[in-house]
């Protein structure tokens, strides 16, 4: 037996300092830009928003091997609002699982990054999704499984939408986790207040937000989701809680990073034309380093 | 002609509901493999999955009355190398979380074990909201997915031990009454095969679960009462199609009947139909349901209703038998 067989790997990722994270998560929302672009369709204003989670979630939060993205002891991450997936390909190229050239292919024929994620076609990948509602019951799955092969430390997180919440397939997950207490299962709401057909609120209100999942059991923590310190901080305080799944609701800012992009649902399903780009680009480059100024 | 080793059906035969070898086979499965996991939405004993829950409660997940969430967790359960069978009534799975299977189980390529029980008229009093007819064309229309439907408990049972070994999305479909026990323990099954049950030359009877009896009832009344020499050929997997067996049929017979306790539309009758059309256009009836729903009604009382027996399946062949000359 080789002596690396003793080796007892936490997280094949380099430890990353607060301000090279916030430069990752700044290079993750130009790749986003630049990949939306090329492909001349797709959503803009998540992907943006959640730059800072996927960040915290790459760089520092999973243990998780870019070069071996099978590898059996990984921790699972299931995003469930698949139409987010632009910042999972740009954090995934960012963090070495295949080269950046490839983010250019981005909604074309014959590419591994589809429109929406396909697990099949692209190592790295947990789920498929698209279709809203179902990553949570996928993650819930999984976490059965590590739980009945009694696998200790192995965590399953879940990124899902606040607008997808209108699907009754999320309540009916909500209610099977807390149920089984399934501590094991740590999952984001990106609360950015935006659906396709506007405010979140006046579509088909989900406040009490927070009394909600709490009623179906689940211990809920409320964070500025653009703060990646914050969501490193929640993801540890959620692994100490036992015997209840943990709830994140993430407060983010839609088209963060870019001024005209902020806040404005229009940018939900669209991507930005060439002239759009280059102002985004550039916001970007000039924020660099400084999107979270008061971390300085 | 291989032997099928069929039972005696000169003779009393046994019956019993083809679940019940569904739930013998995922104790059997669960006994050979520590990975087959087993979830249900508030059916478990009518899914008749109680053994198994007895048996094995640590690999056993109770789901509640909620489909979408059960082929979703069947998902992720086969993501983490789970070998998961889950249940429902069929009018519910795939009736009701049709997108579910769609995106997380086939597209997503999870080798999950969908189990629709329940399904066809002979549901009875239960009316035409339990009725499953659709089943087949739902599944059939989806790529990756295995779609079969036993004739009886035996060849259930079978089927799911080759299930828990198949490394593709499967669906089996399955009845509630007793359905006459026609195979044997030597029977042959194997997925994506076709049987022939009875050989002959004149029409090709082509049946799947529940009225694959009534095929070989049929094809014996045929030969004893019309001098008709019927092939009868049982088709427990109806996608893939076993299409050597039944083209090698046609081609012999040269007129069909199909039979199925389902839609003929996008069914076994809707996939044969577009077999012959591209492979070998022949004179063919469907026996089935003829786009329109059920009703309550004792099971036996139904199946004589909508023309899902023997007798229909005669007169059908005479049908195209006369279409031939």
């Amino acid at each position: 037996m080789a002596d690396d067989d003793f080796v007892i790997i936490v997280s094949r990722m380099p430890e990353y300092s607060l301000k090279e994270l916030e430069e990752k998560a700044d290079i993750i929302r130009q790749d986003i830009i630049k990949m939306l672009l090329a492909a001349g369709s797709g959503h803009s204003a998540g992907p943006l928003g959640l730059a800072d989670i996927f960040t915290a979630l790459y760089f520092h939060i999973l243990k998780h091997d870019p070069k071996n993205p099978d590898w059996g002891e990984r921790d699972i991450l299931v995003l469930s609002n698949g139409h987010c997936v632009p910042v999972r390909y740009a954090a995934m190229a960012e963090a070495g699982y295949f080269d950046k050239k490839e983010l250019a292919t981005l909604r074309k024929l014959g590419s591994r990054l589809q429109g929406h994620p396909e697990r099949v076609r692209l190592p790295g990948l947990e789920t498929t999704s698209g279709p809203l509602g179902s990553g949570l019951s996928q993650a819930i799955g999984i976490a059965l499984a590590h739980r009945m092969d009694g696998l200790k430390d192995r965590w399953v997180y879940v990124v899902m939408g606040d607008g997808e919440q209108d699907e009754g397939n999320v309540w009916e997950a909500a209610m099977l986790a807390g149920k089984e207490k399934l501590a094991n299962l740590i999952v984001f709401t990106d609360r950015n207040n935006i659906q396709i057909d506007g405010p979140t609120e006046q579509v088909m209100p989900l406040e009490d937000f927070k009394a909600k999942w709490e009623a179906f059991g689940w211990h809920v923590l409320e964070i500025d989701g653009n703060d990646i310190e914050a969501v490193i901080d929640a993801v540890n305080m959620a692994k100490a809680i036992e015997n209840k799944p943990t709830m994140i609701v993430a407060h983010t800012v839609p088209g963060k990073g870019v001024d005209f992009m902020e806040y404005d649902f229009t940018w939900h399903g669209k991507p930005p034309d060439a002239e759009q780009a280059k102002q985004a680009l550039h916001e970007l480059r000039t924020l660099q380093g400084k999107i979270r100024s008061e971390h300085e | 002609m291989a032997d099928m080793h069929l039972a005696n059906l000169d003779g009393e035969l046994s019956s019993e509901p083809i679940r019940a070898g569904f739930g013998r086979g995922l104790v059997a499965a669960g006994k050979r493999n520590e990975n087959v996991v087993a979830a249900c939405a508030d059916l478990t004993d009518s899914t008749k999955m109680g053994e198994f829950a007895k048996e094995f409660p640590d690999r056993y997940v109770e789901i509640g009355v909620a489909e979408q969430n059960l082929v979703t967790v069947g998902s992720g359960l086969a993501a983490a190398g789970k070998i998961p069978f889950v249940s429902s009534y069929a009018a519910f799975m795939p009736g009701r979380c049709w997108e579910q299977i769609r995106t997380t189980i086939c597209l997503n390529d999870q080798p999950v074990k969908l189990i629709g029980s329940h399904a066809g008229v002979s549901v009875g009093p239960d009316g035409a909201t339990h009725q499953m007819l659709e089943d087949l064309a739902l599944m059939r229309a989806l790529p990756n997915v295995v779609v079969i439907a036993p004739c009886d408990s035996v060849e259930a049972e079978k089927a799911t031990l080759a299930m828990a070994k198949d490394s593709r999305p499967n669906y089996m479909r399955l009845a509630r009454e007793a359905t006459p026990i026609v195979t044997t323990s030597e029977t042959p099954f194997e997925i994506g095969k076709a049987y022939v049950f009875a050989p002959g030359s004149e029409v090709t009877i082509i049946a799947t679960g529940t009225m694959t009896y009534h095929a070989l009832a049929a094809a014996e009344e045929l030969f004893k009462k019309d001098g008709i020499d019927a092939e009868v050929i049982h088709c427990p997997t109806i996608k893939p199609l076993d299409t050597e067996t039944i083209l090698k049929s046609v081609r012999k017979t040269g007129v069909v009947v199909t039979a199925e306790e389902a839609q003929i539309n996008g069914g076994l009758g809707g996939a044969i139909a577009e077999l012959l059309a591209e492979n070998h256009p022949a004179s063919l009836e469907r026996i089935g349901m003829k786009d329109h729903f059920g009703e309550s009604g004792d099971p036996n009382e139904l199946l004589e209703h909508f023309g899902l027996d023997a007798k229909h399946i005669r007169i059908a062949a005479h049908h195209v038998i006369e279409a031939k000359k």
